[in-house]
């Protein structure tokens, strides 16, 4: 048995022991341990170095606020860092390191900043590392300078590299009532509303339902609360209508009753179960909201609080009770209040010996003072604790006469040797998630503590939450909690009785002890009491600039330990009252979230994936395929030993030679149909529709109400009422929102209906100068020729007895055909394409070829209709009818749209041979000693196997203008200085005599 | 936050779009009052407390509703159909179901 175990006690498992390491060192602990309980069992006083001043720090709680004894938790490569001891289950195996120490937890080098204390006060590294007003390190290029070394000096746990493997899921949940905390009060509240046959969800943050009926020794209807509670849960669980959620934190509660909660499902594990997640990320709205979240022991703040060895003072009683460990043999107590006393006892029971109660009220209850009889311990009435000594463990305490009313401290320092002190300085609420939910919080003078508010949401308080610390109210107080959640009244039936210590619920108002020392306010940010005055004599006085400026409350635990006290210190030091300081409004979330459970399915595997009809035909013959949006596209179909460059090239150059063939199945398809459809489109749309032929296709382009440029693509009319709009395919969202906006909110006159068919129809787009004999060889029911089927014209027929309908039309700039066929036919058209195509040496080609080919012909994409163009700016401005209002005409010639110096489409071209970057900027001359300004940017850039030169696609500060002239592309990130000469956009047949044939 | 959509019920409101300002008036067409038009694109209003807004049931049946939502509390006090065209849209559902 290990040196502080007791014999017998306790929910852990003496027969079963769990081997574990901390910091490479092997260790025992059993079933039911957490790491807290397991090493204190083993005499470990020192759990992890302090943040700032690098001090040796113990544990200080048994739970959730736990601000010293940080870890990081080891699983293979993956690494957590900062996890609170007092949550960790311990499993075989477990590996676990301490944190912000060098080179070992007991000798660190850096808690040589504690000797300069008085210099590393709040603010400390910005008034000192500011820098000097002139020279090359002036001001903050100073700090930047430093702070690399002060952060890694200053911090708490390292976060690891490796990909985090661990699945995460999300859950939805809705219920009548949920029920958060499963202390009496919860369980009251869970079984009430259940018998009512509301759907309740009990969470309780840890292992086992039951909260402070696990360890406060008291005797609920008869029995241990340990047993009462492991029986009111055992019930619940037969329960239809019930879910338990235990190691479920709920974190936040946002509007509408909604919240949040993380289950951590398999931490506790060696290896997960088959399918369980590391995580689960429960969003649940709840009807009625239960809260009954308990209350945080304080600390008190004196001079070596923070010494290992130093408890609150419910922590130690827990670890006896619940774990049966003692942290300490001779054991001292601070206390404000009366809890603390019944600690005193659990400690002795337990095995330890109580060597003082120091208490700094001058006058006691006789109750009280039989409690300590029992305890066999002695008073000090009216007294303090003003320092600790010791190092990495406690070895004695010193006290001294206090005046409760104005602080003084009188008398000489007394020794008492101790191993561990005890603290209570009286109990705050947990209310947070009232806090979250809407309302402030309202201070009460009699506890000493932020109570909840009234609710702006559907919940109901009951016991410690509402500042209501007896057992026995918690359970009168759950209950009818429960019942009026469930919206029942229940005939009142005898409550479990409780046998408790007795005990006065109000704490003598006294936060601080003031002597010589350090006093500690913010374990975890190492917030001394110096430092919230330092912050008052600076004038940060408000408890939000306190907060900033000194960092109290920041750290991991929010300030769970440290709020009211650092609030009553200012307060002191202001003259005023606690609330006219005020609190800071609690945010969500509650305790730290794993990012992984906030992700969760949202990435991986679950991503959404859109497919075109064609997409096993390209990946069974060797596309590369490109991940566009959601959408999957044949980037290239590259043969052996290819690059990305040549296979573009390659299928761009025989494309422009034969004949090529490329998906187009993802362009945004919408149908447009109805009276008012021609109508419409002439309002949508810059240019004309309504004269648009049957039968014919129109190239359109739309702008945004405030005359930017929006889209393009073409729309085909089927019909005197019917027409197949076309959008990009990263737009086609948008644009089908857009044309719903106007239509449904702006001119529900129009009777116009608008149906997204982009996936109802497979596209494949041919084009090259073999194009309309391979289309002929395999058309059936109508012509393909240049009378039949024109430029822009519209035919429909079969092919290989599938319907399809054809548009002649261009981007490649070859004369062009678009195939559109049912998506079921897609492939089998393809393929009869692909077929009818092989004598005339057809080759698939994929988006980068796309993508040269429309460079080389200057046509725009999302890249230059960037959300900033204008049509001018793209040359597109003979798309802008005068004969009508549109979309955007009211403000596209507003004066910073139509004013010289914007930047306008032009075209690029390598004069060094080499290739261009996209994104790399122009200048008009490269001088290092004197760099030019940027006049632009390049959009798209490729090789052009037509020009045989590596061109590009530009945006450049007046562009037309330039047109033939020399400038420079400037791409420092990517070390590439290059001459360009500015062309047209129009580099390839700008006349369209290929594609008009 | 939840929409009661009067066509779908109460959803999430991670199955709607916000699509604007509701108290925004278009101006005419062809009308060339540049700060009409200014005033439509650019000018918002930004009240702590009830606003009208556009809220598009984009994952739903794609209706536009007007909203009145408090910005403070995200308590929403009326939805209706940004048509404001209560009977057709009934009379249209009715038909949908028969």
């Amino acid at each position: 048995m290990s040196p502080r175990r007791t014999d017998a006690g306790g929910r852990i498992d003496r027969l079963r022991t769990i081997r574990f390491t901390f910091d490479g060192a092997p260790y025992t602990g059993h079933a039911g341990d957490t790491l807290a309980s397991a090493l204190l069992a083993n005499g470990v006083t020192l759990f992890g170095r302090s943040f700032k001043y690098h001090r040796p720090r113990g544990v200080l709680t048994s739970g959730v606020e736990e601000p010293n004894a940080l870890v990081t938790v080891l699983r293979g490569e993956v690494r957590e860092p900062n996890i609170a001891a007092t949550m960790v289950e311990i499993y075989d195996g477990l590996t676990v390191v301490s944190q912000n120490r060098f080179p070992s937890l007991s000798w660190d080098v850096s808690a040589v900043n504690q000797l300069g204390g008085k210099l590393l006060s709040a603010g400390f590294y910005y008034k000192t590392f500011m820098g000097p007003a002139i020279g090359p390190l002036k001001s903050t290029r100073f700090w930047m300078f430093c702070e690399h070394f002060i952060r890694r000096a200053a911090g708490l746990g390292r976060a690891g590299t490796a990909p985090d493997t661990a699945r995460y899921e999300r859950m939805n949940a809705f219920c009548d009532v949920l029920v958060v905390g499963s202390g009496p009060a919860g369980l009251m509240a869970a079984r009430a509303a259940a018998d009512q046959g509301a759907r309740v969800i009990l969470s309780e943050l840890e292992p086992h339902f039951g909260g402070s009926a696990n360890w406060s020794g008291e005797t609920i209807d008869g029995m241990p609360g340990a047993d009462w509670a492991a029986r009111a849960a055992g019930q619940l669980e037969g329960y239809d209508n019930v879910r338990l959620l235990p190691r479920t934190t709920v974190w936040g509660y946002y509007d509408g009753n909604t919240l949040a909660a993380l289950e951590r499902v398999t931490d506790h594990k060696e290896r997960p179960g088959k399918g369980e997640p590391r995580h689960r990320y429960w969003t649940i709205r709840a009807k009625s909201v239960v809260l009954a979240t308990g209350s945080f022991e304080r600390p008190l703040v004196f001079p070596g609080n923070d010494r290992p060895g130093v408890m609150l003072a419910h922590a130690a009683e827990r670890y006896a009770n619940e774990y049966g460990v003692l942290p300490g043999n001779r054991i001292a107590i601070f206390t404000n209040n009366d809890s603390a006393y019944r600690s005193a006892l659990a400690l002795k029971n337990a095995g330890a010996a109580i060597v003082a109660i120091v208490d700094v009220r001058p006058e006691l209850s006789s109750e009280m003072r039989e409690l300590a009889d029992e305890a066999e311990a002695k008073i000090l009435a009216g007294h303090a604790v003003v320092a600790t000594e010791g190092g990495k463990a406690l070895s004695g305490i010193k006290v001294q006469r206090f005046d409760m009313v104005n602080g003084a401290l009188a008398g000489d320092p007394r020794s008492i040797q101790a191993d561990c002190l005890l603290m209570s300085g009286g109990w705050s609420p947990t209310i947070h998630l009232a806090s979250q939910a809407g309302a402030k919080a309202e201070w009460n003078a009699a506890r000493q503590a932020f109570l909840p508010p009234k609710p702006t949401q559907q919940w109901i308080g009951a016991g410690a939450f509402t500042g209501s610390f007896s057992t026995a109210e918690a359970i009168a107080e759950g209950r009818a909690a429960g019942l009026s959640a469930a919206g029942g009244t229940g005939a009142p039936t005898a409550l479990p009785v409780v046998e408790a210590a007795p005990g006065d619920p109000d704490p003598a108002p006294v936060f601080e002890i003031k002597a010589d020392g350090k006093s500690f306010v913010d374990f975890q940010h190492d917030v001394t009491a110096e430092d919230v005055r330092l912050a008052h004599r600076e004038g940060f006085v408000s408890v939000e600039h306190l907060k900033r400026y000194t960092t109290l409350g920041m750290a991991t635990d929010q300030g769970k330990n440290s709020n009211i006290p650092g609030l009553a210190i200012m307060a002191e030091a202001l003259g005023k009252p606690i609330p006219e300081v005020g609190t800071t409004r609690f945010r969500p979330p509650f305790s730290a979230v794993s990012i992984g459970s906030l992700a969760a399915e949202r990435f991986g595997d679950l991503r959404p994936e859109r497919l075109t009809p064609m997409h096993d035909w390209h990946v069974a013959n060797g596309a590369t395929m490109y991940s566009a949006g959601l959408w999957y596209r044949p980037m290239i179909y590259g043969h052996p030993g290819e690059t990305i460059e040549q296979a573009y090239v390659r299928e761009a150059r025989a494309t422009r030679e034969s004949a090529g063939i490329v998906d187009v199945s993802t362009l945004g398809k919408i149908a447009v149909q109805g009276p008012d459809a021609a109508e419409f489109l002439d309002r949508v749309y810059t240019n004309m529709f309504s004269t648009l032929a049957v039968g014919k296709a129109r190239y359109g382009l739309m702008l945004r109400e405030d005359g930017l440029a929006f889209d393009d693509g073409t729309t085909w009319r089927l019909g005197d009422q019917d027409f197949l709009m076309t959008t990009t395919t990263a737009n086609a969202g948008k644009v089908m929102q857009h044309l719903e906006y106007f239509l449904d909110v702006i001119w529900p006159e129009l009777k116009v209906h608008v149906t997204s068919v982009t996936d109802e129809w497979a596209g494949a787009a041919i084009g090259g100068p073999k194009a309309r004999a391979i289309l002929a060889a395999c058309i059936t029911g109508t012509a393909v020729d240049n009378a039949t089927l024109p430029f822009m014209g519209i035919v429909h027929g079969k092919i290989s007895g599938v319907p399809v309908m054809i548009c002649r039309l261009s981007f490649s700039g070859e004369m062009a055909f678009e195939v559109y066929s049912g998506a079921g036919y897609g492939t089998h058209v393809w393929e009869a394409l692909i077929e009818a195509g092989k004598p005339f040496g057809l080759v698939t080609y994929g988006l980068e070829a796309l993508g040269t080919m429309r460079i080389e012909k200057g046509h725009v994409t999302g890249a230059e209709i960037d959300g900033r163009t204008t049509a001018r700016d793209l040359h597109l401005d003979w798309m802008l009818s005068k004969k009508k209002p549109f979309i955007g005409s009211a403000m596209m010639d507003r004066e910073g749209l139509i004013a010289p110096g914007r930047l306008e489409l032009v075209g690029l071209i390598s004069l060094d041979n080499q290739p261009l970057n996209g994104g790399a900027h122009i200048v008009e001359a490269l001088d290092e000693a004197n760099p030019h300004d940027s006049i632009g940017h390049i959009t798209a850039c490729c090789y052009s196997p037509a020009l045989g030169k590596y061109i590009a696609l530009a945006l450049v500060k007046d562009g037309k203008a330039r047109r033939g002239t020399r400038a420079h592309i400037s791409d420092p990130l990517r070390n590439r200085f290059g001459p360009v000469e500015i062309v047209s956009n129009h580099f390839f047949d700008p006349d369209g005599s290929r594609m008009h044939g | 936050m939840l929409i009661t959509c009067p066509y779908c019920g109460p959803r999430d409101v991670i199955e709607f779009t916000y699509q604007g300002d509701g108290n925004r008036e278009r101006p005419q067409p062809a009308s060339q009052n540049l700060d009409a038009w200014n005033a439509y694109v650019y000018d918002r209003l930004n009240p702590a407390g009830d606003h009208n807004e556009i809220w598009q049931h984009s994952g739903g049946c794609r209706a536009h509703l007007k909203v009145v939502r408090n910005t403070l509390t995200h308590d929403i006090s009326s939805v209706a159909f940004a048509r404001g065209d209560h009977k057709a849209a009934a009379r249209h559902k009715a038909e949908g179901k028969a």
